[in-house]
């Protein structure tokens, strides 16, 4: 890297480097860092206090709260999930593994909205499940359940397409060697193989959780927006702005901001640790094709 | 000789790897386990969209699809991310250079600052980027003074979709030119080129896959996104009015017909880029050389 930087090939001099250096910078200050300053500006324009009434008020806590049990429930779900498929795809070779890997990436081609409609579809009044719901008092849609559900599908991808190439890295000799000594399969999955993706594993949850608390088009269409019961964090930030209460609306997305700030402080963390997580999503699939040809 | 004893070794020995591979256990769980959560919560419920559309009939379908309205939102949409992807093929490029080749100070901030639209949840991005170009707002009232208002109007969609679609990229970008071969620059510098001339024709031509990806990456998180437009987009029918809100819209009307049959063109579509994306990878690793 630091000999990347002492000699300039192709000799692009000095003022088209600094021109270059200038454009970049300004261009990610204009969309980048005047976005998130103005979220924080915008919070304390009225003060301290005014902010502190905005964040403790009690539906702004029901909001905190339902994001966080949203999470709670929809990243371990995703986790379990994400280690399965990365075991399966990245240590056995079988046929349609490229088609698996990328059904699995299929959620991000989703925009949110039909993410959300597509729930509303099955479990809605109208929908193909709607009666039996109703006969049975469950409710789905307009409910906690149908945001965990649209959550689950918005992060879907992500744990997994992490683990994927970290695995696929490892190989399996660690495994083979447990196995030969004794260990049973559970035994070598815990002491041998979790170990060796914990980095992976930690990086997928960090990025799944912060799509997870964020998320907004699919919450929105699948939540109903019922006040203190059914009102994540980013719909309580829409609710307040639409009430042109801007002050309390930004408080709320300050916090919202600051869990952006903080993933990206872990995110680079642990690519600081972790050179290779840096490209990892790009690896899988250069991988599986070199495998599959 | 040497290859010939190995030979003969490897036969006299029994394989203990091939019966441990043979031990790796799990496969029929962990598979199964991923086709059914795969199926349960993706596979199926997608199918929902494309076999409630099916209800609809041709007819109908056609008559939803084309009604002004939805025609007005689909082209907005595609055309204010087409706009915005663009906007960032020129300028993640740029970023992505000036980030892999050259050092200035808070370069890992920066670098690390570009993940910020990933990061963000959408609505708190729509609503910062609101009160910035609102014609009261930092950049709104300068704009203003220009005669430009970006805020309520078609413009601010392209805003917010560049906000989003710019990581997409610069990341694509980075691993690339982090790759390339810089000797090869260099001989074309020795050889006389001018740094124009190594770029069109030295080190674009390597770019071309990874900028055509980070392009339709970009381009296919534009068309759905939602939660960072709504906010700045003014949302008039016809005008400033995105694809996903009207599928919103629709939904708050109990039109289930029309919000599936814009949804169906939309995820059509959705595959489709995402099937190209996959074949410009395949195309660019194929170039690499099996790199």
């Amino acid at each position: 890297m630091a000999a990347a930087e002492t000699h300039h090939p192709a000799g692009l001099a000095e003022p088209g480097r600094l021109l270059l250096i200038a454009v970049a910078l300004t261009f990610l200050g204009l969309f980048l860092v005047l976005p998130l300053l103005a979220v924080f500006v915008q919070a304390l324009a009225k003060g301290i206090s005014a902010y502190w009434a905005a964040v403790s008020n009690p539906i702004a806590w029901a909001a905190v709260k339902l994001t966080l049990a949203v999470a709670a429930i929809a990243v371990p779900f995703n986790l379990v999930f994400g280690v399965a498929a990365a075991w399966a795809i990245a240590k056995f070779e079988f046929r349609g593994k490229s088609t698996l890997i990328t059904l699995i990436d299929l959620p991000f081609a989703v925009s949110p909205v039909i993410a959300g409609l597509i729930f509303i579809l099955l479990f809605g009044a109208h929908g193909w499940f709607g009666g039996f719901l109703r006969l049975h008092h469950i409710r789905v849609v307009f409910a906690v359940p149908g945001i965990v559900l649209a959550t689950i599908f918005v992060t879907f991808p992500f744990i997994a397409r992490e683990l994927i190439p970290v695995m696929q890295a490892q190989g399996k000799d660690d495994e083979e060697t447990a196995l030969s000594l004794g260990a049973t399969g559970w035994q070598t999955f815990w002491r041998v193989t979790l170990p060796n993706i914990r980095w992976g594993l930690m990086y997928g949850v960090l990025l799944c959780n912060a799509r997870a608390m964020g998320e907004f088009g699919a919450v929105s269409v699948v939540s109903g927006h019922i006040r203190g019961m059914t009102n994540t964090m980013p719909l309580q930030v829409e609710i307040l702005y639409n009430e042109y209460n801007y002050a309390a609306a930004f408080a709320v997305a300050s916090l919202l901001a600051l869990l952006a700030l903080l993933t990206l402080a872990g995110k680079s963390f642990m690519e600081w640790r972790q050179p290779e997580l840096r490209h990892a999503t790009r690896q899988t699939r250069d991988r599986t094709r070199r495998e599959n040809t | 000789m040497a290859t010939l004893v190995a030979a003969e070794l490897r036969s006299l020995m029994p394989t203990p790897k091939r019966t441990a591979r043979r031990h790796l256990p799990g496969f029929g769980l962990t598979l199964g386990y991923t086709m059914v959560y795969l199926s349960l919560l993706v596979l199926i419920p997608l199918s929902a969209v494309f076999i409630r559309s099916f209800g609809l009939g041709w007819g109908h379908f056609w008559d939803v699809v084309t009604a002004p309205r939805v025609m007005a939102s689909l082209r907005l949409s595609f055309g204010a991310s087409l706009l915005a992807a663009l906007i960032n093929v020129v300028f993640g490029l740029i970023v992505a250079w000036v980030l892999v080749r050259y050092a200035f100070p808070f370069k890992r901030l920066i670098d690390a600052m570009v993940d910020l639209p990933f990061a963000l949840p959408t609505a708190v991005a729509g609503i910062a980027l609101t009160a910035l170009y609102a014609p009261n707002g930092w950049l709104g009232i300068w704009l203003k003074s220009w005669g430009i208002q970006v805020a309520f109007t078609p413009l601010g969609i392209v805003v917010a979709l560049t906000f989003i679609g710019l990581p997409f990229v610069v990341r694509t970008l980075q691993p690339v030119l982090e790759d390339l071969d810089k000797e090869v620059e260099q001989a074309a510098a020795t050889l006389g080129a001018s740094a124009a001339q190594a770029f069109a024709r030295v080190i674009l031509p390597a770019l071309w896959p990874a900028l055509l990806t980070g392009f339709a990456l970009s381009f296919a998180r534009a068309v759905g996104e939602y939660g960072s437009v709504i906010f700045i987009a003014g949302n008039m029918p016809m005008k400033s009015e995105i694809a996903p809100l009207l599928i919103v819209t629709k939904l708050e009307q109990y039109d289930f017909a029309g919000a599936t049959a814009i949804a169906v063109i939309m995820l059509v579509f959705s595959f489709a880029i995402m099937l190209g994306i996959n074949a410009l990878q395949h195309w660019a690793l194929s170039r690499h050389g099996g790199r």
